[in-house]
C-alpha cells in the first residue's frame, strides 16, 4: 500500500512538509507503517530508540499532542520529559534559543516542540545541534498532524494520488491546514479550502489549491474532508462570524453530508467543538476516521522520531 | 594640514561637475578645484576613484541617549565614515526622546565631544513622541534641530498633525513623515501576502503605509507646508507621490537601500535580520521605487540604520525589534543595484546619497565648491570585497547583508578637511 521507494533520511529536524520531498513524506509513512505493528502487539514497545532522551518542549498548552509523542517516544523505549512554559505573552527570563541551549548541553537527542510563534522550531533547529521535532509553530505548520491525516487517509482509500480531498475551517489561522495542503498537493490529491473569505490567507491558491465560499461546492464531489477546529483562543481580532452563524454555514452536519459521496472520509485533527464545526452525530458517525487518526498518530510520531534520532552527524 | 587629491573622477553634481579633477583641501575647506594642480600637499592618487561630496544621511538611528548598548554616537559615526557618510541626521525615538531644546542642547554637547563626522539632530514632532501635544518647532529649531519626526510612529491626530504642519511652515522647519496607519498594520512583522501566508505570520499591509502617506500629502497641502516621507517601501506610496509632485504639492522622499535590494522572500527562514519596518515588500514594489528614483519621485536614498544588539534578535520572529543597521552598506548595495543595472548613473546616486539629502535638510553639505566644508569620499568603484560580521564596525551587527559579496569600496573619507579614514 505505502509506496517502497526507500530512501536514506539525512534531515535531522522535522520542521515542516514544506521541506520535505514527495519521497521523504513516503518514507515517513512506510516507516510508520511498521510503527503500526508495534502497537497492535501485547508488549508494545521496541528498543529503537533506546538510551535516547527526548524533550517534550511546549510553550502552547496541549494535551494530545504531547501524550501522543510522549507515548511515541515511550514506545520507542526513549526517555521523556515534558517541560512546560508559561503563556508566551508574558514570557521572562529565557529566550527559547538559551532555553535550547540548556536542553543540549544535558545531552538530550530530541527536542519536540511546541510554540505559539511561527517560526521557532526553524529559529531553535539553527541553534542546536539536537533534532527538532516541529509539534506546532503559531499558524506555520503541525506536519505530524498532516503526516497522520495522510495516513489514515490512505489506510481508508489505498490512496492519496488523485483524490479529492477539501479542508474546511479556520485556514487563514491554521497549521494543520498548511502542512495538509503541503502533503497533499506533494503527494498528488486535488485539495480544495473552504471558509469565509476573512479566514482564507492571501495567495493560498498559490499553494496549488482551489479555494472556494462555498461549503457544498467544496464537499460535494469530495473522497474526504478535513474539518478544522475554529481556533477561538488564538484569534483576537475578532474576524469571526459566531459559532450559530459559523455552523450554519460551515458546520458539517448529517444534513450536509447528504450531497457527499457515501463513503466520504471525515476527518478533524480534534478536540472537536461539537455543535461548531461538527455535529456530534457527524463526530461519531460512520463515515468519522478521527479516532483512527489518533491511534495513527502514535505510529506516525514513532517514525519521525526514529528517523530524526538516527540522522548520521 | 594640506591634501592634494590628483587624477581622481570628480562627481559633483551640485556644481554639474563629473570630469578629471584635482581637488585641494586646505584648513578644513576645498582650497581649489580645477586640472593638473600642483602644491606641497600630502599627495592622494585617486587615478581610477570617484572623487565625491560625502555621503549625507538623513535617517539613522544613534540610540543616543538611552540605548548606548545598541550604538553611541562614537560607534555610529564611525560606521557612518566606514560607510562613506561624512553627515548623519540621527533620530529623536532615544531614551528619553528627542522633544525638547533641553536635551537637544545636551546632544549638541555630547555630539562635539565624541562624533567623527557631522551630526545633525532630528527632533520630535510631538512631546514624548505620544502624538498628542505637538512640541514648540520654534524652539526646537533655536535649540539646533534642522528638522522634526515622531519616526517609529506616525502621528495619528490628524488635528496634531496638521497643527504641527502648520508651525512647521512659519517657523521653516522640516516635517518628516514615518507613514504608518498602526491600526491597520498593528501586530503586523512582514509584508502582507503569499510569503506571509507560507511563513504564517501576520502582514503588514501596504495598505498601511499608503494610506497614511496619502493622509499627510493632504494634511502638507491644507497646511501650504513642505513634507519629506521616510522609507518609502510600497508602489502605491510611489504613485501618490508622483501625482502630487504633478499637482505642486512640496513633498520630497526616500527610500533605504535594502528596499532595493531585498523582498518579501528573504524573511523565508524566519531570519530576524530581514525583519524590518517598514517591512521587504514585493518584486513588484521594488521595481517602482526604482522607478522613482529614476524620474525624481524619490529624491533621497537613506539608510534608516537601526541598530538592535544580537540578544535583542536572537529571538522568536515575532518578538524581534524592528531594524537592520546600514552605514556601512548602503554605498555598495547602491552601487551594485542601481549603478551598476543601469537604473542611476554614479552622478544620479550622489545626488540623491549626498545632494538631495542635504538640501532637503538645509545643510550646507553635498557640494565640492571652492569654500565648502571639505567633506569628501573617495570611492573606488570596482573594489569587490566581503562583508563580514568582524568588519563591522557599529557597534550592534544587525545586517542581512552579512557575507555577502560587496562591490565599490569606500578608499578614503575627509570630514571637514581631516582624513577620517583611510583603507587604501
Amino acid at each position: 500500500m505505502a509506496n517502497e521507494k526507500k530512501i536514506v533520511w539525512t534531515k535531522k529536524d522535522l520542521l515542516g512538509l514544506e521541506y520535505l520531498s514527495r519521497e521523504e513524506i513516503e518514507h515517513i509513512l512506510y516507516t510508520a507503517a511498521s510503527f503500526k505493528e508495534v502497537t497492535t502487539r501485547q508488549i508494545k514497545k521496541v528498543p529503537a530508540l533506546r538510551g535516547k532522551t527526548v524533550v517534550n518542549l511546549f510553550y502552547e498548552p496541549s494535551t494530545r499532542t504531547r501524550i501522543s509523542f510522549e507515548l511515541a517516544a515511550k514506545r520507542l523505549s526513549a526517555d521523556v520529559i515534558n517541560v512546560g512554559v508559561e503563556s508566551s505573552s508574558v514570557r521572562k527570563g529565557e529566550t527559547l534559543i538559551d532555553t535550547g541551549k540548556n536542553i543540549e548541553a544535558l545531552k538530550i537527542d530530541i527536542i519536540v516542540v511546541r510554540h505559539d510563534c511561527s517560526g521557532a522550531p526553524n529559529i531553535l533547529a539553527r541553534s542546536v545541534k539536537a533534532s527538532v521535532v516541529n509539534a506546532g509553530d503559531g499558524w506555520h505548520e503541525h506536519p505530524t498532524q498532516a503526516l497522520l491525516d495522510i495516513f489514515t487517509l490512505r489506510s481508508k482509500l489505498g490512496r492519496i494520488e488523485g483524490l479529492d480531498v477539501s479542508i474546511i475551517g479556520d485556514i487563514a489561522h491554521s497549521r494543520v491546514a498548511r502542512s495538509n495542503i503541503w502533503g497533499l498537493t506533494k503527494l498528488g490529491a486535488k485539495v480544495t479550502v473552504c471558509a469565509p473569505k476573512s479566514l482564507i490567507p492571501e495567495g493560498i491558491e498559490k499553494m496549488g489549491v482551489k479555494v472556494t465560499n462555498d461549503l457544498d461546492e467544496a464537499i460535494r464531489e469530495a473522497d474526504a474532508i478535513n474539518v478544522l477546529r475554529m481556533q477561538l483562543e488564538r484569534d483576537t481580532s475578532g474576524v469571526f462570524p459566531t459559532k450559530i452563524d459559523f455552523f450554519r454555514q460551515y458546520g458539517i452536519s448529517e444534513e450536509r453530508l447528504k450531497i457527499c459521496k457515501k463513503d466520504i472520509v471525515v476527518m478533524h485533527p480534534g478536540p472537536i467543538n461539537r455543535g461548531v464545526e461538527m455535529s456530534s452525530q457527524v463526530a461519531d458517525g460512520q463515515n468519522s476516521v478521527i479516532l483512527e487518526q489518533v491511534t495513527n498518530g502514535i505510529a506516525v510520531r514513532m517514525a519521525v522520531l526514529y528517523l530524526v534520532a538516527h540522522v548520521k552527524r | 594640514m594640506k591634501y592634494l587629491i590628483k587624477n581622481g573622477r570628480v562627481i559633483d553634481p551640485a556644481n554639474k561637475i563629473d570630469d578629471i579633477l584635482d581637488i585641494l583641501i586646505w584648513d578644513g575647506k576645498i582650497e581649489k578645484i580645477g586640472k593638473l594642480l600642483s602644491d606641497k600637499a600630502q599627495l592622494i592618487d585617486a587615478k581610477g576613484m570617484i572623487v565625491a561630496p560625502g555621503l549625507v544621511d538623513m535617517h539613522t538611528h544613534l540610540r543616543e541617549p538611552g540605548r548606548e548598548d545598541e550604538e553611541t554616537i562614537l560607534t555610529g559615526t564611525l560606521a557612518a565614515i566606514k560607510g562613506g557618510f561624512t553627515s548623519v541626521a540621527c533620530m529623536p525615538n532615544t531614551e528619553p526622546p528627542l522633544d525638547n531644546p533641553a536635551i537637544i542642547r545636551s546632544l549638541k554637547d555630547l555630539i562635539k565631544k565624541n562624533a567623527k563626522a557631522n551630526v545633525f539632530i532630528i527632533g520630535s514632532i510631538t512631546e514624548g513622541r505620544a502624538g498628542k501635544r505637538a512640541t514648540d518647532l520654534h524652539k526646537m529649531k533655536k535649540a539646533g534641530a534642522v528638522a522634526v519626526s515622531d519616526d517609529g510612529s506616525s502621528v495619528d491626530d490628524e488635528a496634531v498633525m496638521l497643527s504641527a504642519l502648520e508651525q512647521s511652515r512659519e517657523e521653516a522647519l522640516l516635517i518628516i513623515g514615518h507613514c504608518e496607519d498602526r491600526k491597520l498594520s498593528a501586530s503586523g512583522v512582514m509584508n502582507h501576502g503569499f510569503t506571509a501566508t507560507k511563513l504564517g505570520l501576520k502582514g503588514i499591509s501596504s495598505e498601511s503605509e499608503y494610506e497614511r502617506v496619502k493622509r499627510d500629502i493632504e494634511l502638507a497641502k491644507r497646511a501650504s507646508a513642505r513634507i519629506h516621507i521616510a522609507h518609502v517601501s510600497t508602489k502605491e506610496s510611489v504613485d501618490i507621490m508622483r501625482r502630487a509632485r504633478g499637482e505642486g504639492v512640496k513633498v520630497t522622499a526616500e527610500t533605504a537601500p535594502h528596499y532595493l535590494t531585498l523582498t518579501e522572500e528573504c524573511c523565508a527562514a524566519y531570519d530576524t535580520y530581514t525583519k524590518m519596518n517598514p517591512p521587504l515588500r514585493s518584486e513588484e514594489d521594488v521595481e517602482e521605487l526604482k522607478r522613482g528614483l529614476k524620474d525624481g519621485t524619490i529624491d533621497a536614498i537613506a539608510t534608516d540604520h537601526a541598530p538592535h544588539t544580537d540578544s535583542e534578535k536572537d529571538v522568536e520572529f515575532d518578538f524581534a525589534p524592528f531594524g537592520i543597521i546600514g552605514l556601512e552598506t548602503a554605498l555598495s548595495l547602491c552601487a551594485m543595484e542601481l549603478v551598476e543595472k543601469k537604473i542611476l548613473s554614479w552622478p544620479e546616486l550622489i545626488t540623491k546619497m549626498s545632494v538631495n539629502p542635504a538640501n532637503i535638510l538645509g545643510i550646507e553639505r553635498g557640494s565640492l565648491k571652492a569654500g565648502s566644508v571639505a567633506d569628501v569620499v573617495i570611492i573606488d568603484p570596482d573594489k569587490e570585497y566581503t562583508y563580514t560580521k568582524d568588519s563591522i564596525v557599529s557597534r550592534s551587527k544587525n545586517s542581512p547583508f552579512i557575507n555577502w559579496v560587496l562591490k565599490g569600496k569606500v578608499a578614503k573619507v575627509f570630514v571637514g578637511g581631516r582624513l577620517a579614514s583611510d583603507s587604501g
